[in-house]
């Protein structure tokens, strides 16, 4: 209590420094409203030297091409086996019909004829849509990607798990990775690897790798000390105790982050086809492109699918525990469903074989929604237009002008001792200093006015995903069945591929900041309203009990018993709410923007590694600072309400 | 050690085909590739089609339309059918200064780039297309964001068109907001069109704008060499950047500099590759207006033009 106390002093003492640097800014000396230029390191210039001498000096090169070339190899077999391209080992494309009836008996395995259906459903989906040649071009690099990501992720978990060390290099390491916008991995890769599918692979992997590895050390780490005893006295060597053992025991939460790189996968099929990955996401890109709503909504529609299916069949994996039951009296009955499977197979290759329609639905064959997606879309926006010139013009005079020209007008100190008082308010001078550091660093790479833009944008879109989100979820999480529905609604926005959303936001607004919000609000609100209907949801039912014993009203309820304990998990939802919204703002710099989104886009194009990765890096301290922040003051507030 | 060993098989395999050069061409697929319009995408299936039919193999790869100089210097990708003048000049120009890419020919069509607006507009400013007419007219595209004064919608900032110059050179009543891709401003045009609110953006041609917004460019003082850099030239003798862009500008076809040898048949299939503006502009329309798949559309326009394309074999 007495060092909460002394925290708070010094907070005041540093708030009202701030507030004094912003009332004097009229005699303030220029360096200290922007970063005067000694302040101003040429951090790209030296990152490019770096790679410019790993790219020629080293022959790093000649090394990634190499690997890239093992890659490919891969690649091109499943893409062989897939959709037929034309590759050793020359034996595809596999009828549609084949991989449907193989989905459908994954699915009835693992859970039932609920996951069969839903799995099977989606392959006939996209077969009758006439998307099945690019939903395999997605796939094949997918099936590729995904098993090296899981391979590469248990081999650095191990490693980080037997070696303290390493994990203290590691963790920062996949931190930053984490908040990285993706656009900043692009760059390197298309100068190390080049573009085409295999660059979209290997884009794929680092992004969905860190899951992997978290999830993984998480799970060894809980292995049970009893499991170990229990196998050292077998007589286990260490790599037996490793595989037999360890691993097994922490299956689950293995099996959570496979899970968790499918998801990642999927989420890069749009933002991995900037760098040639072909496929569902170069098709949207090229169809949005012409404004045809109606068909990337079809294409959005089978990413969700996939996603569905993906996320429940290795859901289902992880909870299956695996049975041990009394032998079978014979090897059909115990092969039951195998060979089930094979027979459809057959069905399946021979019907291909007599009926073209079984191995490939044609683009002209096809069913399609998009008509009257279109007409509705059509008509939506003539129906909302006058809403929306309102919105759109009170939105821009009297909030987001207003705002963005306060946060540009701030001097840049003023900005950092502001932090330092709230870091000290929150964890002390150590948060105080990590809060300086990171604005500090962003000072130093001279994009101040840029980044500044990105707080503003990020700051609106939470707090206006917040008003809306928070009495949402507050009416969600009052009966259940409503509270599973809200969910399904925000795991599907969360799915849907992010630049479908803005074409249309375009289309109501306009190009301008208000479009940029209206796109962002959508991802910022449902990690708000996710984790405060489960922080609600998880309030124990005898603390609701007392509280009604001692006769609160519902609004007391409310406010001084189920809001302050759902708070700790509100604040991870106000967490992910941040990380979305700074990755939508850098994607929403293709609707037109003058943030570090617009910057990252030029150095992309202009394959730019030292420049995009200065700016990569700054939006990431940006999420780094709010995880910190809202991290530590999770833990007081669960210290202080003795959870 | 499995990944050392093969990175060693895989490293080996490069090694032993890399000094692989025959007189024919090249078994190697040629990779073409792909942007994000449907012209240059037709385009590149087209002259693929040609490749596959010389017994070549053809492969397509979606690229940045900026970073694919950089691709095509290295011999990632082989060839690309569009290099606009004003649109992709800076960055193959650059790419040419560093080695390993050269222009292979030249389309026989014009690209223009410049301030354009939808026929309603015309309705509601109808001295267009004169530049004074429309600075009369610049109440008319007011907008919340740029207050008393007419929005013009331009491009993403790095196509670089010096608008914000061009407005302050002949002191016009607009504020330039810059969109954030070619989609952005689709969707604008879209918008507008169902309200017919008055709009003018930032256009070229050939595209398949053309065909679904009939149009018209504005017309600025006329560009001559210089009017860029030298304040005496132009209308306003003190200012630069007072006069439209070129009318007329270059549509190339560039090529990796080994190319030649490796696929030599395909090189100078290649070099006598030339389309014309309303060529370019149906193979668009076949896909943003008819619907069809950018493969399906290439057969579609081989079908019709036989005549034109069998005249660039060898």
């Amino acid at each position: 209590m007495e060092r909460d106390a002394r925290f708070a002093g010094t907070a005041k003492l540093l708030l009202a420094l701030a507030v004094g640097l912003m009332v004097f800014k009229a005699i303030l000396p220029q360096g200290m409203i922007r970063p005067p230029e000694w302040l101003v390191l040429p951090f790209a210039d030296w990152i490019n030297v770096v790679f410019s001498f790993l790219q020629n000096d080293l022959g790093l090169m000649a090394v990634t091409r190499a690997f890239s070339a093992v890659v490919e190899w891969l690649l091109n077999v499943t893409a062989n086996l897939l959709y037929g391209k034309s590759r050793w080992p020359n034996l595809g494309p596999i009828p549609w019909s084949v991989i449907a009836v193989t989905a459908f008996m994954a699915g009835y395995a693992l859970k039932g004829w609920r996951l069969g259906l839903i799995s099977g459903g989606t392959f006939v989906w996209i077969a009758l849509m006439g998307q099945w040649k690019w939903a395999m071009e997605t796939l094949s690099v997918i099936v590729v990607a995904a098993p090296f990501s899981v391979i590469l992720g248990l081999v650095l978990a191990v490693l980080a798990w037997r070696s303290p060390r390493f994990e203290r290099v590691l963790n920062p390491i996949l931190s930053i990775a984490q908040s990285l916008p993706h656009f900043a991995y692009m760059i390197p890769v298309v100068v190390f690897i080049g573009v085409g599918p295999k660059a979209g692979a290997i884009v794929t992997i680092i992004f969905s790798v860190p899951p992997m590895i978290r999830m993984t050390l998480l799970g060894l780490k809980k292995v049970p000390e009893e499991v170990i005893e229990a196998a050292k006295m077998s007589g286990a060597t260490r790599w037996q105790l490793l595989t037999r053992a360890r691993i097994p025991t922490a299956r689950s939460e293995i099996l959570i982050g496979v899970n968790q790189v499918i998801m990642q996968c999927l989420a890069m099929v749009v933002l991995a086809s900037f760098i040639g990955m072909p496929g569902l996401g170069q098709k949207l890109l090229q169809l949005l492109q012409s404004l045809k709503i109606g068909l990337s909504v079809e294409i959005g529609i089978t990413i969700i699918l996939l996603a569905v299916t993906l996320d429940r069949l290795t859901k289902a994996w992880a909870l299956r525990q695996p049975m041990h039951e009394a032998a079978s009296p014979s090897w059909i009955t115990r092969n039951r469903l195998l060979l089930i499977w094979l027979t459809l197979c057959a069905i399946g290759f021979g019907l291909a074989h007599v009926f073209p329609y079984f191995l490939e639905v044609e683009r002209r064959q096809a069913l399609s929604v998009a008509g009257p997606v279109d007409a509705l879309m059509d008509h939506l926006i003539r129906l909302i237009t006058p809403v929306t010139l309102w919105l759109r013009w009170f939105l821009i005079t009297w909030v987001l002008i207003p705002m963005r020209d306060a946060y540009l007008w701030l001097p840049f100190t003023a900005v950092l001792v502001l932090l330092a008082a709230l870091g000290w308010a929150i964890g002390g001078l150590r948060s105080a200093l990590i809060c300086v550091a990171y604005f500090g660093l962003i000072a130093a790479s001279g994009w101040w006015d840029r980044a500044m833009i990105t707080v503003y944008m990020v700051c609106i879109s939470v707090l206006i995903a917040a008003i809306l989100a928070i009495p949402l979820a507050l009416w969600g999480a009052r009966n259940p069945e409503r509270a599973g529905r809200i969910l399904l609604i925000c795991d599907t926005a969360q799915t849907f591929p992010s630049f479908i959303y803005l074409i249309p936001v375009i289309m109501l607004f306009g190009v301008n900041d208000v479009a940029v919000v209206a796109a962002v609000v959508v991802f910022a609100a449902v990690p708000l309203v996710r984790y405060t209907i489960e922080g609600l949801r998880n309030v124990p039912p005898e603390m609701i009990e007392a509280a009604n014993m001692s006769g609160a009203t519902q609004a007391q309820l409310l406010w001084h018993v189920r809001l302050p304990l759902a708070l700790p998990t509100m604040l991870v939802g106000a967490n992910q709410s941040v990380m979305f919204s700074l990755f939508m703002v850098i994607i929403a710099a293709f609707i037109g923007t003058q943030d570090l989104g617009q910057e990252m886009q030029r150095a992309l194009s202009s394959t730019d590694v030292g420049k995009g990765l200065v700016l990569g890096f700054a939006v990431a301290f940006m999420g780094l600072l709010t995880d910190h922040l809202i991290t530590r003051w999770s833990e007081t507030r669960k210290r202080a309400l003795g959870i | 050690m499995k990944p050392m060993k093969t990175m060693l098989v895989g490293a080996t395999a490069l090694v032993l085909l890399a000094p692989a050069v025959w007189a024919a061409d090249s078994t190697d697929p040629i990779m073409i590739p792909l942007h994000n319009w449907s012209s240059q995408i037709v385009m590149s299936h087209v002259v693929g089609d040609i490749f596959t039919s010389m017994g070549n193999s053809v492969e397509y790869v979606t690229t940045d339309s900026q970073a694919v100089y950089e691709s095509i210097r290295l011999g990632d990708a082989a060839l690309e059918m569009e290099v606009w003048e004003g649109a992709f000049g800076a960055s193959f120009d650059a790419a040419v200064a560093k080695g390993g890419i050269h222009a292979a020919g030249a389309h026989n069509a014009i690209t223009r780039e410049d301030w354009w607006y939808p026929a309603w507009t015309k309705e509601a400013c109808p001295g267009l297309p004169d530049w004074k007419a429309l600075n009369d007219c610049a109440a008319l595209f007011k907008t919340p964001e740029t207050g008393e004064k007419g929005r013009f919608l331009g491009g993403p900032v790095d196509w670089l068109k010096h608008d914000q110059e061009k407005v302050d050179a002949l002191g016009m009543n607009f504020a330039v907001v810059n969109a954030g891709s070619a989609a952005a401003i689709w969707a604008e045009i879209g918008a507008a069109e169902k309200t017919k609110t008055p709009i003018v953006v930032f256009n070229w041609t050939p595209n398949f704008a053309e065909a679904v917004w009939p149009g018209e460019f504005v017309n600025f003082p006329e560009w001559v060499a210089g009017c860029n850099e030298d304040p005496s030239v132009g209308p306003f003798p003190d200012k630069t950047y007072d006069c439209g862009n070129p009318a007329n500008g270059y549509l190339k076809i560039a090529a990796w500099d080994g190319m030649k040898d490796k696929w030599p048949a395909a090189y100078a299939t290649l070099t006598k590759v030339s389309l014309t503006n309303p060529q370019i502009a149906e193979m668009a329309k076949l896909v943003d207006i008819d619907g069809m798949e950018p493969e399906d559309a290439a057969k579609a326009w081989m079908d019709a033009n036989p005549d034109v394309w069998k005249a660039w074999l060898n």
